[in-house]
């Protein structure tokens, strides 16, 4: 099936298979293999994307849905070439050892703090729940989002060091 | 794993699918929101030769309320719902679930009519529409057809939906002044199905119960209704003891499965301090809303 759809910013087509995933259609289709796959039954959140606004498991998303729709991925997720603020602050706090669940992390990170900009640890926590990590423990990767939401307020308050 | 082959139907619109499922009946499998049915493909527990998916039915998706009750479209998002102030004010109960349903990305696609259609008896919402009576629409060629929540379920993701139906509708009664809720649940962790979950409605008036309801998700292989417990609370005014007595009666005949979250007789226990915390959290929330 013929599909249209916008990733990242830029227009992308396509001929995937009903059966194929969104995220085998980004790392097979469109050699976007920062989104990575654990599971592949939505359990382990290792390849959550940004659809339309909301993080949604690209692995329980058929890439002929994703028709019409703008998908962000973790390389679209910063400025060209460098860090946005939650990935710089994610890496001042050494979110990550092995990184495979990073990406996941990261968007499943900004979609809530782009929603939620004063969330708490709890609420961080909570929000983090369905995204697993077999290396940090998960203290370093709540560290880095509640800094980057410091940060980030930091910057809205114009008060930025 | 990879899904396995299939072919895929995109209807725009109810006749269009339910003729659609008229040619291929038990072939098919209905795809709303994915997120039980994909991962069934992707473990082989599910071998649809064709997907019908509803996700480009525009007229599936709202809440709307009139007369006393609250229509949920099928497709409506499980987010959407939870953001939803009709929700809030009028299907309390429903609203105290939704966020604990899966973790927040799962609620992003997930649907009401999907989760009641799968009909996961540890889920969430089949337990909040056996403890409301909900209703559910489904159409077929040969028209539509309200079932009671009460003869929805009928087994471990078993539902009375006929193959050539389509669940179109759940429609919710709205509470009334005095009706307070709580649903309450313990699971390992925030998101994951809960080991008891417990839906339960109180509504007081000068102080004493006039409707009970109390539904458990995750101790059988269908939302249960505790009913003794009910009765006994109607007509009776809150208290600890009356609570511990509902406690007792909801669970005396219940016999929960085990697994290696926990042993029946753990299960049974944890329904039991779900229905103590369930009615005393409705209780409170019920003079708030008096």
């Amino acid at each position: 099936m013929d599909i249209t759809l916008r990733v990242n910013g830029a227009t992308c087509t396509g001929s995937p298979e009903a059966r194929k995933t969104l995220a085998d259609f980004l790392r097979d289709d469109l050699s976007l293999t920062g989104t990575h796959l654990g599971c592949e039954h939505g359990v382990c959140g290792a390849c959550t994307v940004i659809v339309d606004g909301r993080a949604v498991r690209s692995c329980l998303m058929l890439a002929v849905q994703a028709a019409g729709c703008e998908v962000t991925t973790i390389e679209g997720l910063g400025p060209e070439g460098g860090l946005g603020t939650l990935q710089q602050a994610m890496w001042d706090s050494h979110s990550f050892q092995c990184g495979f669940c990073t990406p996941g992390m990261v968007m499943q990170a900004a979609a809530f703090l782009s929603d939620h900009p004063d969330a708490d640890e709890r609420q961080i926590r909570e929000a983090l729940s369905g995204n697993i990590c077999r290396c940090t423990g998960y203290e370093s990767i709540i560290d880095g989002v509640l800094l980057a939401a410091e940060r980030n307020r930091e910057h809205r308050a114009g008060e930025r060091p | 794993m990879k899904l396995p082959h299939v072919d895929y139907e995109a209807p725009r619109a109810v006749a269009e699918a339910v003729e659609l499922l008229a040619e291929h009946m038990d072939e098919a499998s209905v795809l709303a929101g994915g997120q039980s049915l994909i991962p069934l493909l992707a473990l082989r527990l599910a071998h649809p030769a064709v997907l019908i998916d509803i996700n480009g039915i525009a007229e599936l998706s709202g809440v709307s309320a009139a007369d006393g009750w609250v229509a949920v479209g099928a497709m409506t998002r499980e987010y959407v719902a939870e953001e939803s102030e009709t929700l809030a004010g009028a299907v309390p109960l429903l609203a105290a679930a939704l966020p604990l349903i899966g973790h927040e990305a799962i609620r992003s696609r997930g649907t009401i009519g999907g989760s009641l259609a799968h009909a996961d008896p540890a889920a969430e919402l089949p337990a909040v529409a056996r403890a409301l009576d909900a209703e559910f629409v489904a159409v077929s060629q040969s028209g539509e057809r309200v079932v009671p929540a009460a003869e929805w379920f009928e087994g471990y993701l078993m539902t009375s939906r006929r193959v050539d139906e389509l669940l179109v509708e759940v429609r919710f009664p709205a509470a009334g002044r005095g009706t307070g809720v709580s649903f309450q649940e313990v699971a390992r962790r925030h998101g994951d199905f809960a080991i008891v979950g417990l839906a339960a409605s109180l509504t007081l008036a000068e102080g004493v119960i006039g409707d009970a309801r109390l539904a458990f998700a995750g101790v059988a292989d269908v939302p249960v209704r505790a009913v003794d417990a009910e009765d006994l609370l109607v007509g009776e005014a809150p208290s600890a003891e009356l609570f511990d007595e509902a406690a007792r009666r909801a669970t005396d005949d219940i016999d929960p499965p085990a697994d290696l979250h926990g042993s029946s007789d753990y299960r049974k226990k944890v329904a039991a301090a779900l229905v103590r915390r369930g009615l005393r959290a409705a209780a409170d929330n019920a003079h708030e809303r008096q």
